[in-house]
Order: C-alpha cells, then sequence, then structure tokens
C-alpha cells in the first residue's frame, strides 16, 4: 500500500526518488507520524513533493491510496491477540527486543498502518501501543486498544478530507495558462537568457585574479550577461484562437520588455501560414508581410515559436489556393510554407492550446505534428518547448505519414 | 534512536502562528537535519518563520540574504586578496598569514560555530541557476575546505538551515530531494484569526470581522493584479485602529486602500466598481459558500 503510494506519485509525474523515499521512512522510523494520518499526510508531502505545483497530483493518488483507510482497516486478530495478552508487555528479551526494532519495512508499514486504523483521530497522549520503527512496541501499559478510539474530538481535519480537497489543484502546471501561471511562465522563459560568449571584461575577477598573480594583470572575460536568444512568433488569431490570443501575447509582449530576449518578432496568420503574414493581429492587408522576406530577414539563430490549435480543413493545409481568405489565393500549399520554415529555422516549435489528446483525432494537427515539435500551450508545455528549443541538437523532423 | 518527545521540538512561538503541517515541516527538518525549503506567496510569514524556529529551539541565527547576484563561494568564505596585496605595498599586518585575509561567510560560520545555530538561506532563487547546486555539496556533509589553506571546516554542531524562495526560478532537483518542502498556504479565516490577534490583541471582534472580511473579498478578486497579504492586513489594521474609523464606514467601503492595494491599476479598479454602483459585501455569507461559517 505504501509502496502504491511511492508508484502512483511518480506514475503521475511526481519526480520522486529513492532518496526521498528513504527520508520518508526515517521519518516514520523515529515515530514522527504520531500515529495518526493527518500527520502522516503531512509528512509525507513535506519529504516527497518538493514544489506545490505537484500537491494536486499528491492529494489525487494519497486519496486513491488511502481511500478507506481511516477507521475501516481492522487490525489483524493475531495482532490483537497479542496485544490483548498482558504477558507481551513485559520481559521481553533483549533478543526479542533488537527483532523488533529490526522491523524490516514492510512489516514498519504494516504496523503503522494499523495503527492508523485505530488511532486516526487521537493526536497525542498515552496508548503507544504499536511502536513504529524502532520505538518499544510495548507502549503504556494496561490501555486496552480498542478503548482508545473512544473519547477525544478531531481537532484537526483528517487526511482524507485535506488530500479530497484537493486544494491546490490551481497550482497544477498541465493545465492551460491562466493569469497566475503566466506570470511563472515568463520566468520561466527566462531561462532561456545566459548564454553567449565569453566577451565581457569581468572587473572583480580580474582584479581578484591579478591579486593573487601578485600583481601581473590577468584579464578574465565572462558571458555577456545580455542574451542571444532571438525569437520569432507565429500567432493563429483567427475564430477558434481568440481565447487565446491576449493570454499569450501578454506574456510574449513582457518577455520583450523585460529584455529577457536580444530580439523578439511576432507575426499572425489565420488558421495556417502562406505566403504573407500579418505583422498586426488584426491582420490588415496593408500590413501583410510576405513570408518569404521573413525567411530572408532572419536566419537560423532565431527560434520559431508557432502558436495555433493546428485544426482546420484539410484543404486548407494540403491543397493549393487552400487559404480561407479567398483574395490570398496562392499556389503554394500551407504544408509547404510550414515545412519551409522548419527547415530553414533548426529551432522551430509548435503550442497547441487544444489538449494533447484530441491532436490524434484532426487530420491537420497530425500532419503539422510530424512538421514540427508540438507542445501544449500549459507551463509543462512551454517549458519543454523552450527545452527544445535551446537544446544542444535540433529533433530531427518526424517522417510524414500517411 | 530518537524519542519522540526530542522530535516534537518546535511548536511555534508566541509572536507566529504555524500551522500543524507546517510544525511538523519543521520539526521533521530538524530531527532529519535536512534543509527545510519554505516557499508560499510575499507576505506569508517565510522569513519570519526562520526567526522563530530559531526563537522556539533557543538557538542562534544567522541569515545569508541573497541577491542575484551572490555567489555560493561567498557563502562559506571570502579570501580578501586586495586587502592583502594593500598590506604588502604598505607593509602593514602579517602578510606572511593568509587566514588573516579569510573571511568567513554566513554559512562559514555556523559550520565553525561552537554552538548550533539556525541558518536562514533568504530567497535562494534570486540567485544565479546554479547557486543551489553550488552550496549543495557543502549543504549535504556540513563541510568545506578552504582552498587557499588547505584547512577544513567542519560543522561541530549540524545547522537547522531553512531556505525561503519565492518561486521566481526553478530549483535543480538534486537540490530539491535533499530538502524538505512546505508551501506555507494562504491562511484560512480561522487561523487569520488567531495570527491577527497576536499583532493586534484585544481587537474588537466585529471590527476584525469586518476587517477581514474586505480582505477576503478584496482576495477574492481575480482581476487584482497583487493580492493583499497578511502582512499588508496586518498593516491596514494597525491604520484602521490609529484613525478610529466606525463600524458603519469599514462596513460599507474599505477605507485607506492605499496599504492593501499596491498597484494603480488595482486601486482603479476597485475605485470604478464603487463608482458603478458595486457594493462590497457586509457579512460572510456574501463572500460565498466557502467562507459560510
Amino acid at each position: 500500500m505504501f509502496l502504491d503510494l511511492f508508484y502512483g506519485l511518480r506514475e503521475e509525474g511526481v519526480p520522486v526518488a529513492i532518496q526521498e523515499w528513504q527520508m520518508l521512512m526515517s521519518v516514520l522510523e523515529r515515530g514522527m507520524h504520531d500515529c495518526n494520518l493527518l500527520s502522516f499526510y503531512n509528512l509525507a508531502k513535506a519529504c516527497l513533493v518538493k514544489s506545490e505545483t505537484y500537491f494536486d497530483a499528491f492529494d489525487r493518488v494519497f486519496a486513491r491510496v488511502f481511500h478507506g483507510v481511516e477507521g475501516e482497516l481492522n487490525p489483524s486478530d493475531e495482532l490483537m491477540e497479542w496485544l490483548n495478552d498482558p504477558k507481551n508487555f513485559e520481559g521481553l528479551s533483549e533478543e526479542q527486543r533488537r527483532m523488533l526494532e529490526e522491523l524490516d519495512a514492510d512489516e514498519l508499514m504494516r504496523r503503522f498502518l494499523e495503527t492508523l486504523a485505530e488511532q486516526d483521530e487521537r493526536h497525542d497522549g498515552g496508548g503507544r501501543w504499536v511502536g513504529t520503527g524502532g520505538h518499544s512496541p510495548f507502549g503504556h501499559g494496561g490501555e486496552h486498544p480498542t478503548g482508545i478510539r473512544v473519547g477525544g474530538h478531531s481537532r484537526n481535519r483528517s487526511a482524507m478530507k485535506v488530500a479530497e480537497d484537493r486544494r491546490f489543484e490551481s497550482y497544477r502546471t498541465d493545465v492551460t495558462l491562466d493569469t497566475r501561471n503566466l506570470r511563472v511562465a515568463i520566468r520561466r522563459l527566462r531561462h532561456l537568457t545566459r548564454q553567449g560568449p565569453e566577451d565581457e571584461l569581468d572587473i572583480d575577477e580580474t582584479l581578484d585574479s591579478t591579486c593573487k598573480n601578485a600583481g601581473e594583470i590577468e584579464l578574465v572575460f565572462r558571458p555577456e550577461r545580455r542574451n542571444n536568444m532571438r525569437l520569432l512568433l507565429f500567432m493563429d488569431v483567427g475564430g477558434t484562437m481568440e481565447p487565446y490570443y491576449e493570454p499569450v501575447s501578454r506574456l510574449l509582449t513582457a518577455l520583450h520588455e523585460e529584455r529577457g530576449l536580444r530580439a523578439f518578432e511576432a507575426y499572425y496568420f489565420h488558421n495556417c501560414i502562406y505566403e504573407r503574414v500579418g505583422a498586426s493581429a488584426d491582420l490588415y492587408l496593408k500590413d501583410a508581410v510576405p513570408t518569404g522576406d521573413l525567411l530572408r530577414r532572419f536566419d537560423d539563430r532565431w527560434k520559431v515559436m508557432i502558436v495555433g490549435d493546428a485544426a482546420m480543413h484539410p484543404a486548407e493545409l494540403m491543397s493549393a489556393r487552400g487559404n480561407i481568405n479567398p483574395r490570398h489565393e496562392s499556389d503554394t500549399r500551407g504544408v509547404d510554407w510550414l515545412w519551409r520554415i522548419r527547415e530553414h529555422f533548426q529551432r522551430a516549435v509548435w503550442l497547441n492550446p487544444d489538449p494533447p489528446k484530441d491532436w490524434e483525432y484532426t487530420r491537420t494537427t497530425r500532419v503539422i505534428k510530424s512538421i514540427f515539435p508540438m507542445f501544449p500551450l500549459s507551463l509543462d508545455g512551454i517549458q519543454d518547448a523552450v527545452t527544445t528549443l535551446i537544446g544542444s541538437r535540433p529533433s530531427a523532423p518526424s517522417i510524414l505519414r500517411h | 534512536m530518537s524519542d519522540r518527545s526530542d522530535f516534537y521540538r518546535f511548536v511555534g512561538t508566541k509572536g507566529y502562528i504555524v500551522s500543524r503541517p507546517l510544525v511538523e515541516a519543521v520539526n521533521c527538518a530538524v530531527a532529519l537535519q535536512r534543509p527545510l525549503l519554505i516557499k508560499g506567496e510575499p507576505g506569508t510569514g517565510k522569513t519570519l518563520l526562520a526567526h522563530h524556529v530559531a526563537e522556539g529551539l533557543g538557538l542562534p541565527m544567522e541569515s545569508w540574504h541573497i541577491k542575484s547576484t551572490s555567489k555560493a563561494a561567498e557563502g562559506l568564505y571570502v579570501y580578501d586578496t586586495l586587502q592583502r596585496l594593500n598590506d604588502a605595498r604598505f607593509g602593514e599586518g602579517d602578510v606572511q598569514d593568509i587566514r588573516g585575509y579569510i573571511k568567513l561567510g554566513p554559512l562559514g560560520r555556523v559550520f565553525a560555530a561552537e554552538q548550533r545555530h539556525v541558518l536562514l538561506i533568504d530567497e535562494v532563487d534570486k540567485a544565479d541557476l546554479e547557486f543551489p547546486n553550488d552550496i549543495l555539496r557543502e549543504l549535504d556533509e556540513m563541510r568545506f575546505t578552504i582552498m587557499e589553506t588547505g584547512d577544513e571546516v567542519v560543522a561541530r554542531e549540524r545547522p537547522v538551515v531553512i531556505i525561503t524562495s519565492n518561486n521566481e526560478k526553478e530549483l535543480p532537483d538534486a537540490f530539491l530531494r535533499r530538502c524538505v518542502f512546505h508551501f506555507i498556504d494562504f491562511p484560512e479565516p480561522p487561523l487569520m484569526r488567531q495570527i491577527v490577534d497576536v499583532h493586534h490583541p484585544n481587537l474588537d471582534s466585529t471590527l476584525l470581522d469586518q476587517a477581514l472580511i474586505k480582505f477576503y473579498w478584496l482576495r477574492g478578486q481575480n482581476e487584482l493584479r497583487k493580492k493583499p497579504s497578511t502582512s499588508e492586513l496586518i498593516d491596514w489594521i494597525a491604520t484602521l485602529l490609529r484613525s478610529g474609523i466606525s463600524q458603519e464606514q469599514l462596513e460599507a467601503h474599505i477605507p485607506f486602500l492605499g496599504s492593501l492595494l499596491k498597484n494603480e491599476q488595482d486601486t482603479a479598479a476597485l475605485q470604478g466598481h464603487e463608482q458603478q454602483g458595486g457594493t462590497v459585501p457586509k457579512s460572510w455569507s456574501d463572500l460565498g459558500p466557502r467562507y459560510n461559517q
């Protein structure tokens, strides 16, 4: 059951490792959970989960694994018998005592659970009758184990209730950006910064080295603080994309204003990129820029981020003269333009506001996904996209599947 | 095996109300001798926690406030080469003794101290991305070597390390693995009453109720760019008390908005709300089911 928690967390994508698990075990060994599920919940959370973004996942797993533990699990008859027999409470030999102290983890957990079953509402005071993890298992004499449940109201909410409440849902990162997440996302993108050649004189270090060198001047250089990132954004602003325009453009404008990027350009399109893209979000004809010009102006140091739902009529992508706007007809297919962009700029990603589970059901999404690495428009997705953009090697485009 | 009573050492202090999960996280970190990483909204008392843990455990405290220019090595020690060079040129001081030019940083001082300390590493996310990785080994093993002299500084008593973060940067996994983590959730009204009580004892309960209703209502407004936090509430109540404002005035609208909202747009938005005939709630039931008591 305890391992269910561990693997359950891992399945949910919470990065839990053995080290953290051992940490929790050693906490339990010391009896810190106080034979109480809520304490156990708090401690497990403190030891296993290292970011509030995973609290919700933790709550879900905890609720699933320990559902019904509180007050329902009956201690085994054997243990009850043993506990009921007062002879067991005294005169344990040194050897037995040691044995009890060396309970292995499974046994430890089993006992812990059994304790919980009895004692889920009590916080302190007598009757530590089952030691967990090396404590002497014969607790205060005379207290009948089944009597413990009587008396004492719960002053705290139960762990199950806390877990089932899922108050940390809003901290999840795999949901689409809302205003709160936006700010954190901007900071994530700032990870892109600190890169570049070592071409700035580091005065402090130079002084230090010179002094260490007994006055021989030694120059020390460091990377320029202004970063080298150039980002080219293409944004779908048509119909279905309407709700996403606001958060994304705010995000990227903020990014630009923060001088997080060396250069930043944004262009807009409707459904698919053709021979012209809009320089403003309202796609006025007079502002349109030939896509070919962009390919000439921007070299492959630019990283490309395309935001769009990739869902359109297949003809808009796959056939010549497929442009949704009949005045913009041309002979080059949308998909070819996308390929050109992909090939010209080594690093390009596609951010899709639709949930990933829907991607396979839309034909055009499948095609575009084979051209660009596609990520959901969420904190996690943006983070992955950023990693792809600054990664050491551009990922090879996968082969088109039909 | 340490006794359980040994484990429950920190229970909060008179000046600082803690929630139970926080107490357990603190004690867990103390017992395991692991750093405690505290995150949470600004103004929820992250830094204050360290002071009160020190007070509660009766240990001296050392703080290390991290800035964007902070380097991990500064926390251990600084070798003042410039001073030494200067001394060498002008024949002052004992230039032969490098140790005289080694100045221990906060981490170094805590390690070298005779007594167990509480060490606060404040706003660790302000520093460079690599910063947490650079102090990883030192925090793990509680020892480091002074390169220039070869001396090793070993912690006699492993300090209680409390690290706060404002979530400005992601911390590396290896660093997180070694920490006990706690996220200070925003206090619910009952806990908030206790907190206010610590700062403003014997507050009139109607006034407190009204203040809290307005405060939680404000926090519930999604349009706000910066939500008021606990520390702002406490300041605001202090202002209310000093101005001697009447119950009726507080009931109808929110006076001294400046101590709660720190952003022009937010203030403007609220004024707009009132001018358009919007009302502010007068009782807990106006705030919706979550606050119904």
